[in-house]
């Protein structure tokens, strides 16, 4: 099936060849303890603790939170606020390795996911701190709580990898298909559901086949490959294409009985309980026509990016953007002296040719952004409304439905930068809706 | 054409009756100070007094919601004009002035990237704080110019906000207006402002921009009263008492505090 809208910007999958490559030790790495949705996390250690290799440092702020680990073994030098992707300081750990790279001994398999009790195995996930690595960063074990009252009956696998120049789930599915299809039959017993769906896009076809060939026969599982659209790995859209079930407005997957997890959360959710592998490691995506060497990085959680440039070759000179995931929904950086997080997808390098310096015009009612909308938005009328302040009429517009995908901004001939006024203006109205609770209460 | 005449002038007669029993029985009740008090109002209907134009901030006062002296652009005058309809008395208050505390120009505070979007501080904002190094200064995109209804504030050549203190009306809207909360309502007649709003540490302060206040309290120990104290690594100014000596601006090592007089007519910095 398709979903309605969405855009086609060119690809640039120049990495989709490049075999995952280790990054060799470092020395130094930086630990924040923001890096999910949800509440931080708390220290658990002190400047001048020795740590091991996958050492909790912190232990999760509330339900929706985790823990973050050390990703070598070393001393904590401080834990202190320091850079961070979002643009602000915030706390971290910054551990300076000891280069003996040794496990902690409180890293032990869990047992075999197949004769192990639901609970456990969630247990099992959120100890070691597991969150969604598509780049939303939302922690798997709350993920994999849906309240009684919506069953899940659907599991959807998402391959899709839709942002342009990533292709890091590209080459994880190529080379551990065994652990992705693990991963699948681990969150398909967490949830007792009997039927899974695998979406990989068409651009991705030796992709799908690795993991059709790698499938355990005791899954019951069903693999499809998906039109190239931008954003067919967004949740909603994925959903639609593989199972017809449309997301109430305002509503989450489970309200129709699925739930979507990317592949690099599968592969680290067969490790979390097959070997007791906390989440301090992902692969990532260095690219974009700035950078020298790009590469498929398999990097540890808590390396300063600089350290990662460094690693492929450096910036080239003409340098003007690096953003933090793909070009449509990354965030870009002004300092190289960040980490890369467990939500990191990708490192995109652009040089000044690549990136365009506008200036934003009046909407001129074309349409086009309707016709992009992946969600069925007048993005037209809500850049319109923000602009003018007016946040309350946003509402009657479904504001907050906006995914922020920014297939919008991408194909406006005005160069209004849609997806900016949108976020302004869903902040106003969660302010605005938050003191009509209050109000109210 | 006798009964032509009768019947419009009976027709006439009819309506007339109509109109005098709708004026007598569907009047609208205005409380007759309403009206008087709209009489002294300026009648700008700029909304400055926070209601819908002048009509509707008469009616609250008559009402008792409203106080006498909440028209800004009227000032004493009418306050007292209004105060005297509604058989009030009010206090005399000091005309206040918004006064921008940053100094932050383009050339005291660098950037930390180029910022490419909405022009607009409160959008600007949301991206890491906005440009500048300092989290705390003036993005200069002029949310609080777009605000004031009197032009009484702009964007100077040096990419900041600075008010003109003889057009300020003290409405508030340039305060509610900033994103980083950088705009103050003060007496007019206070001499002596910090011009900076940073909360970072002394060095880190220091290192993004020139003219930071960087907490060390030499202007606390200078005033030594309650007038100036530096807390959360700002000195801040108690405009209920303020010091008066313009000697304390010479003792700042950044030139952070500035020496102001706004009661006068032309504007200082």
């Amino acid at each position: 099936m398709k979903f309605k809208g969405g855009i086609h910007p060119q690809y640039n999958k120049g990495t989709a060849a490049a075999p995952v490559e280790e990054m060799p030790l470092g020395g130094r790495y930086v630990v924040p303890l923001a890096q999910h949705l949800g509440a931080p996390g708390k220290p658990i250690v002190a400047k001048g603790d020795v740590v091991g290799r996958g050492q909790p440092l912190s232990e999760p702020g509330g339900f929706v939170s985790v823990a973050v680990h050390a990703p070598t073994s070393g001393k904590v030098k401080a834990i202190k606020e320091l850079p961070h992707p979002l643009g602000l300081d915030m706390t971290a750990v910054e551990i300076e390795p000891d280069g003996e790279d040794a496990w902690w001994e409180g890293v032990q398999p869990k047992g075999d996911w197949r004769g192990m009790d639901p609970a456990d195995i969630r247990d099992a996930l959120r100890e070691a701190g597991l969150v969604g690595m598509g780049g939303a960063t939302f922690p798997t074990h709350v993920k994999l709580s849906p309240p009684k009252d919506k069953p899940i009956d659907t599991f959807i696998l998402n391959g899709a990898e839709c942002e342009p120049y990533l292709t890091s789930d590209h080459r994880v599915m190529l080379e551990q298909p065994r652990e992705v299809m693990e991963g699948v039959g681990l969150f398909m017993k967490v949830l007792g559901v009997k039927k899974a769906h695998v979406g990989v896009e068409a651009n991705k076809a030796d992709a799908l086949e690795a993991l059709k060939a790698a499938c355990p026969p005791d899954l019951d599982v069903d693999f499809a490959l998906l039109e190239v659209k931008y954003p067919q790995g967004s949740e909603k859209q994925l959903i639609y294409a593989l199972t017809g079930r449309t997301v109430p407005a305002g509503g989450l997957p489970m309200d129709v009985g699925c739930l979507v997890q990317n592949v690099g959360t599968a592969v680290a959710a067969y490790e979390a309980v097959a070997k007791g592998w906390p989440l301090i490691q992902r692969v990532t995506t260095v690219t974009g026509a700035a950078i020298s060497q790009p590469k498929n990085l398999r990097l540890r959680v808590g390396t300063p990016l600089g350290d990662v440039i460094a690693f492929c070759g450096g910036l080239t000179e003409d340098v003007a953007k690096v953003v933090y995931g793909g070009p449509m929904m990354g965030i870009a950086q002004f300092s190289l002296d960040v980490p890369i997080i467990k939500g990191t997808s990708g490192v995109l390098c652009l040089p000044d040719a690549e990136v365009v310096q506008y200036v934003a015009d009046a909407c001129i009612r074309c349409g086009a952004c309707v016709d992009a909308c992946p969600m069925g938005l007048l993005p037209s009328t809500l850049g319109v409304l923000c602009e003018r302040d007016r946040w309350e009429d946003l509402e009657d517009y479904n504001v907050l439905d906006c995914i922020e995908c920014g297939s919008c901004a991408f194909c406006c001939p005005a160069y209004r930068p849609l997806v900016q006024l949108i976020k302004r203006g869903k902040a106003e109205l969660r302010r605005i809706q938050k003191k009509r609770q209050q109000g109210a209460a | 054409m006798i009964v032509a005449t009768t019947v419009m002038a009976g027709l006439g007669l009819l309506a007339g009756l109509g109109l005098s029993l709708a004026a007598r029985f569907f009047a609208v009740e205005v409380d007759p100070r309403q009206e008087k008090i709209l009489d002294v109002l300026p009648g700008a209907n700029c909304g400055g007094c926070g209601y819908a134009g002048c009509n509707d901030f008469a009616a609250a006062v008559a009402r008792g919601d409203a106080a006498p002296d909440g028209c800004p652009v009227g000032g004493a005058e009418t306050a007292a004009a209004v105060a005297e309809i509604m058989g009030l008395v009010i206090e005399e208050k000091e005309r206040q002035v918004a006064l921008v505390l940053c100094q932050g120009t383009r050339e005291n505070a660098p950037t930390k990237f180029q910022y490419n979007g909405m022009a607009s501080c409160a959008s600007a904002a949301l991206l890491a704080g906005g440009d500048k190094l300092c989290r705390y200064g003036c993005l200069g995109l002029a949310d609080c110019q777009d605000a004031c209804a009197f032009q009484a504030i702009e964007i100077t050549a040096g990419g900041i906000a600075r008010v003109i203190p003889e057009r300020c009306t003290a409405c508030g809207k340039c305060v509610e207006a900033c994103p980083k909360d950088l705009i103050k309502l003060v007496p007019e007649s206070a001499p002596i402002h910090v011009l900076c709003s940073s909360r970072d540490k002394g060095p880190v302060a220091r290192k993004a921009c020139k003219v930071a206040c960087i907490g060390c309290k030499k202007c606390e120990k200078f005033v030594g009263d309650d007038s100036m104290k530096v807390e959360d690594w700002l000195a801040r100014v108690d405009y209920d008492n303020p010091p008066r000596d313009p000697a304390v601006a010479g003792e700042c090592p950044t030139h952070a505090i500035v020496e102001l007089h706004m009661d006068a007519k032309q504007p200082v910095h």
